[in-house]
């Protein structure tokens, strides 16, 4: 009862195949995301800890801002923090 | 009964013309119903001939446990690689095998339809398989029923996600599956997938048993499997092998050069291997500490004196062009990346240059595209560098190499489609 406690962590996902390289989401999660030389973004596959709220919260608004829903947020179970 | 420890097994009796059912009935007798089949699958240790190496066994035991009464067994005859020509010579000698090793998976995993898949492109092979599907017809089984699909040839035409896109919506198109294990499905049925080779491999298991499968190959590669040899060989040719056979055997069993520069191994997504190495046992426990893998068992001999640098450009650019430029990274890396193999082997003032840039491109291409086509382009270019390093730094240095102009070729690479000429559906 009480305090959830945050354990674990996310990986920011992207659809290859519906991503389109607007590259909206590079603004939106900087210390996520970058560019490749042709715009389409780079994501770092290691996992952040959830505890990370800010990194989180960036990533929910790159999935919110991403005009092809290309990106997805995905929970896994353990993270070195 | 096909004796445990001779040679060929999945291509015996092979005459050049299809054995009938009834041929087929006497040389490696009748398919009885195996009840404990999953049992002697698990047993054989028999891993996917189409490339990837994934456990039958553990791939049919996730599809029994699906639920859903119409699932799906799809035969992945399609071969998209140019220098492959295993499954249709195996379907052109045994297809009944082949047919059998499918109805054995689908009877253990309760699947209703079994889809033959193989290229329109290739049309003796649809010829012997739709002969061979309307004999079994004759007979009264209740079992599966027999489909045969015809799409069109392309490189990822064969790979298993955009197999099943095809067959579900008529679109060769590979599927972003962000989740491993992914179940394929066509409409809502599960699809069991496996390459033709290695249905026929399923055959023998399920007359003969685990044991008998295991009586050649090696501990952790049992069993033989079929490889494409050509390049530098009398005649390109598709013969049966103990796995964990020397290549340097292999090679002379085919009539190939035995003291090559190089031999690319895999297939096109695949590696070289550097020609001093190819007393090397031929199995992937063996091949991987040199950074390679029997893929789907090509094998092509570069001679010395020929350029690997000009092969794997002319190879780099027509993958490059077999993208389905679906993904950023997909569609426009590789293409970079065979200008860069270009600039490196023919433009000596940009060589060194374009080898950084290369290896660059090849870590940021590698992994992002929904398929594993990329991945491949990039192994293939990685070992290029590696193995043909002198000659990398001949190249950088200002001195390409007379043989990279010649015209004398080694890999089998089909002429390059326009983009508005590739033909996905
Ligand atoms: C780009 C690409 C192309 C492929 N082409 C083929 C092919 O033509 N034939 C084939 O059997 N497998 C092909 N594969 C491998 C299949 O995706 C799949 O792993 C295999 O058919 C599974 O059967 P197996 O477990 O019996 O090997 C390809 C894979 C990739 C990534
Ligand atoms: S915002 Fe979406 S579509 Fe745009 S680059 Fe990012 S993932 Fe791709
Ligand atoms: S990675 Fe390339 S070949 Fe695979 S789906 Fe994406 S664009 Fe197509």
């Amino acid at each position: 009862m009480g305090v959830r406690r945050r354990i674990g962590g996310f990986v920011l996902k992207v659809n290859p195949i519906l991503c389109d390289g607007f590259g909206h989401c590079v603004e939106l999660a900087p210390d996520l995301v970058r560019l490749d030389e042709w715009g389409y973004p780079i994501i770092s596959p290691t996992p952040v800890p959830l505890s990370n709220l800010a990194a989180l919260e960036s990533a929910r608004y790159a999935v919110r801002g991403c005009p092809r829903q290309a990106l997805a947020i995905e929970r896994v179970a353990d993270v070195q923090s | 009964m096909i004796d445990a420890t001779s040679l060929p097994r999945v291509l015996a009796a092979a005459s050049g013309r299809p054995l009938s059912l009834a041929e087929h009935d006497d040389v490696f007798g009748l398919a009885r119903p195996v009840p404990a089949f999953l049992e002697e699958l698990e047993a054989s240790g028999l891993t996917g001939r189409g490339g990837a190496a994934f456990p039958t066994f553990r791939k049919a035991k996730l599809l029994r446990d699906q639920r859903g009464h119409s699932k799906f067994v799809v035969v992945n005859a399609m071969e998209g690689e140019p220098a492959a020509h295993k499954d249709r010579t195996l379907l052109a000698a045994n297809p009944h095998l082949v047919l059998d090793g499918a109805e054995y998976l689908a009877a253990a995993i309760g699947a209703k339809h079994i889809v033959v898949a193989v290229s329109r492109d290739n049309p003796a092979t649809v010829n012997h398989l739709s002969h061979a599907i309307h004999e079994r017809e004759r007979r009264t089984l209740r079992g599966a029923k027999f489909e045969l699909h015809t799409p069109p040839w392309r490189y990822v035409a064969g790979e298993e996600s955009a197999l099943v896109h095809w067959l579900d919506d008529n679109e060769s198109l590979p599927q972003y599956r962000p989740r491993r294990p992914h179940i394929l499905r066509i409409g809502h049925a599960p699809v069991l997938l496996d390459n033709a080779e290695t249905c026929a491999q399923v055959g023998l298991i399920a007359r003969y048993g685990g044991q008998w499968f295991r009586s050649i190959g090696t501990t952790t590669s049992p069993g033989s499997t079929l490889v494409s040899v050509s390049g530098a060989v009398t005649r390109p040719t598709v013969m049966e092998v103990a796995l964990g056979t020397p290549l340097r055997t292999v090679l002379a069993a085919a009539g190939a050069d035995t003291d090559p520069q190089a031999v690319l191994l895999g297939g096109y997504g695949g590696a070289w291997l550097d020609g001093r190495n190819i007393d090397v046992p031929y199995a992937n426990e063996s091949l991987g500490s040199l950074d390679a893998t029997v893929g789907a068992g090509i094998i092509i001999v570069l001679p010395r004196g020929a350029c690997g640098l000009a092969e794997t450009t002319r190879i780099a650019r027509w993958m490059a062009n077999e993208s389905a430029r679906q993904c950023g990274p997909c569609a426009f890396g590789l293409p970079a990346i065979a200008d860069d193999l270009q600039r490196l082997t023919l433009d000596a003032r940009d060589a060194t240059a374009a080898h950084d840039r290369l290896l660059e491109r090849c870590g940021v291409v590698e992994g992002r595209g929904a398929c594993r086509h990329p991945d491949g382009v990039v192994r293939l270019v990685r070992s290029a560098l590696r193995v043909f390093a002198d000659h990398v730094e001949e190249h950088a240095s200002g001195i390409p190499c007379a043989a990279a102009r010649s015209t004398r070729h080694f890999a089998a690479v089909p002429a390059l489609e326009r983009e508005e000429e590739l033909v996905w559906e």
